[in-house]
């Protein structure tokens, strides 16, 4: 329930934090630079003089936007493989699993930048910097978070499948696509919904990882980690610049776990006592 | 035992040859050219680069050239670095000393932490220890390793100017004092990757133990008169690790990546901090030179996991 709360606080902040707070992110002012919180600027300047308030609400927006976008695609993709995978046994089940246990493998950091060093020009030229970022940064993420998602939904195919009431639509004449659309799968989602909520904070941290590393977001499009990174040389002048975002996402991650726990326990028949 | 071993081996081949497929798909896609650096440079004639490029085969079909690249991979000739013109194979093994200590360093402090933790926790469930553990748990794996990095160094280094923040490898001392500064040195980086992974290992250990401590055969053990104690470390925990040595090798991905942000953030020269220098120098065969090493690195801990697995349980072993 905290979980909830400080998540929707956040979440509402950043929807409606430009309206309360209309500074521009790229308002440079050079005679209030690394200024600490003050009135004019609560959570003080950055060495441009810009406000970290500003830029934190805009950079929220990006890192939420990714984190539910990365989701999404983790989802999608592993519900789709996993439906198939077990729907499908046989040869395809086996092959399916054999590219979820790879993955699972990869170290996806290194994959992460592997792909992004790679693939970051040719979209930049195609989409615009902004769009081509974001679309690569959310694509990468998400496909590097499908495989448990698609391994529960797998699991409960097998076990939904052969229950009474999929069989009685059998015994009805529904075809195999009515059978998973309107019987298995709304049925196998429980699981999947627990983990897409695990999957929005692995998504936040491996954006913020990225823009920490220099290697996600371009300096104009101030994401959470994309502040850390730049606050991170002046951390002995100005502590507060690199103190608020690293707190905003420590709280969001934190808030979503709790969530994740309890939709557990809420959905887990197996309480432990 | 050693048939178990080997057919563990036996596994591990087509998961290392998947992952140079992929990772080798993953460059043949890429739009550009790894001789970018050379186009780009006015100082190198076209028909130089046109040689180059059929020396390196580049112009011939995908299959071929991935045949090449992963038999010239096994024979041990990893390619040139183009940003510090030394082969690869030796920057990677002068970098990996480094990563392989501070990772298992630290990672024994995670255990140190998760193990006596976890169980004292899940013997006493919703007492106030267990709250308390729980909670400080839940903290500690939410907070991303990059942010907890930038915190010990405010506090520590910057506050308290106690430790330094740099990672040095030359350091002018000798004897003990020249142990003590790598201690010092060392202590950072290990303390924000264990705490990190003994937070979440904690949570691991504790629900491990608490599906098998209201098991039957704990109550006859307990019923035959032996020892809390004894019930606990020799009946309890040694069935509760196999699912924690299963979610452990699972994270091993996990581990490396908070290595590769912790290596950037203290400076230390180790492999994940060369893979991030090598993508800022656009030094491609750097680049997958360290991501082939981290993935095999990756099955390597799998398989010490499933070892371990098959002493823990003999009734894998002899299956």
């Amino acid at each position: 329930m905290v979980g909830v709360v400080i998540l929707g606080a956040i979440v509402l902040g950043v929807l409606v934090g430009p309206w309360l707070w209309p500074v521009a992110i790229n308002d440079i002012d050079f005679t209030a630079r690394l200024k600490a919180p003050s009135l004019a600027h609560p959570f003080g300047t950055d060495d441009l003089g810009q406000d970290v308030l500003a830029r934190m609400i805009y950079g929220g927006r990006i890192s939420l936007a990714v984190g539910f976008a990365a989701m999404m695609i983790a989802i999608i993709a592993g519900t789709l493989i996993g439906a198939v995978a077990g729907m499908a046994r046989g040869s395809v089940d086996a092959v399916l699993m054999w590219l979820t246990d790879l993955f699972l493998s990869l170290p996806q950091l290194p994959f992460l930048l592997l792909i992004i060093y790679l693939f970051q020009g040719a979209l930049k030229t195609l989409v615009g910097p902004e769009i081509g970022v974001f679309i690569l940064i959310v694509a990468v993420i998400g496909m590097f978070r499908w495989m448990p998602v698609a391994r529960l939904v797998r699991a409960q195919f097998f076990s939904l499948r052969e229950k009474e009431f999929v069989e009685a639509a059998r015994a009805l004449g529904a075809s195999t696509s009515r059978q998973v659309v309107r019987h298995i799968l709304p049925n196998s989602l429980g699981p999947v919904i627990v983990a897409g909520t695990i999957d929005v904070a692995a998504a936040i941290i491996a954006e913020s990882t990225l823009s920490f590393l220099g290697l996600g977001f371009p300096p104009d499009i101030p994401s959470w980690g994309r502040l850390l990174y730049d606050a991170k040389d002046y951390l002995d002048i100005a502590p507060h610049w690199a103190l608020f975002p690293g707190a905003a996402i420590f709280l969001v991650v934190l808030s979503i776990s709790y969530i994740g726990d309890g939709l557990r326990d809420a959905l887990d028949p197996r309480k432990v006592m | 035992m050693s048939k178990y071993l080997l057919r563990r081996l036996m596994i591990v081949i087509p998961s290392v040859i998947g992952i140079s497929i992929v990772l080798f798909t993953v460059l043949a896609l890429a739009p550009g050219d790894p001789f970018e650096e050379l186009a780009t440079n006015p100082n190198v004639p076209p028909e130089v680069r046109a040689n180059l490029r059929a020396k390196f085969g580049l112009d011939d079909p995908v299959a071929l050239r991935y045949v090449r690249w992963a038999g010239s991979m096994l024979v041990g000739d990893w390619g040139f670095s183009f940003a510090s013109r030394i082969d690869v194979e030796h920057l990677i093994l002068q970098r990996l000393p480094t990563t392989l200590i501070v990772i298992g360093m630290s990672q024994l402090l995670a255990l140190a932490i998760a193990l006596p933790v976890g169980i004292y926790a899940a013997t006493r469930p919703y007492s106030i220890f267990d709250q308390i553990a729980s909670t400080l748990a839940l903290i500690g794996f939410s907070l991303p390793t990059f942010f907890t990095g930038l915190l010990f160094i405010l506090v520590f280094s910057i506050h308290l100017d106690w430790l330094p923040f740099v990672y040095r490898a030359d350091i002018a001392a000798e004897g003990w004092r020249f142990y003590w500064e790598h201690f010092r040195q060392a202590l950072m980086p290990v303390a924000v990757l264990g705490l990190f992974q003994g937070a979440s290992w904690t949570r691991f250990v504790r629900s491990a133990v608490l599906d098998v401590i209201r098991l039957d055969y704990v109550t006859t053990a307990r019923a035959k008169g032996l020892a809390e104690r004894a019930v606990v470390m020799k009946h309890v925990v040694r069935n509760a690790l196999i699912p924690v040595v299963t979610l452990v090798a699972l994270q091993m991905p996990t581990i490396f990546g908070g290595a590769i942000v912790t290596e950037q953030i203290f400076r230390v020269p180790g492999i994940g901090s060369l893979l991030i220098s090598a993508i800022l120098a656009n030094d491609t065969p750097v680049i997958m030179a360290v991501t082939f090493v981290l993935s095999c690195l990756v099955i390597l801990f799998n398989l010490i996991a499933d070892v371990l697995y098959g002493w823990l349980d003999p009734r894998i072993t002899y299956r």
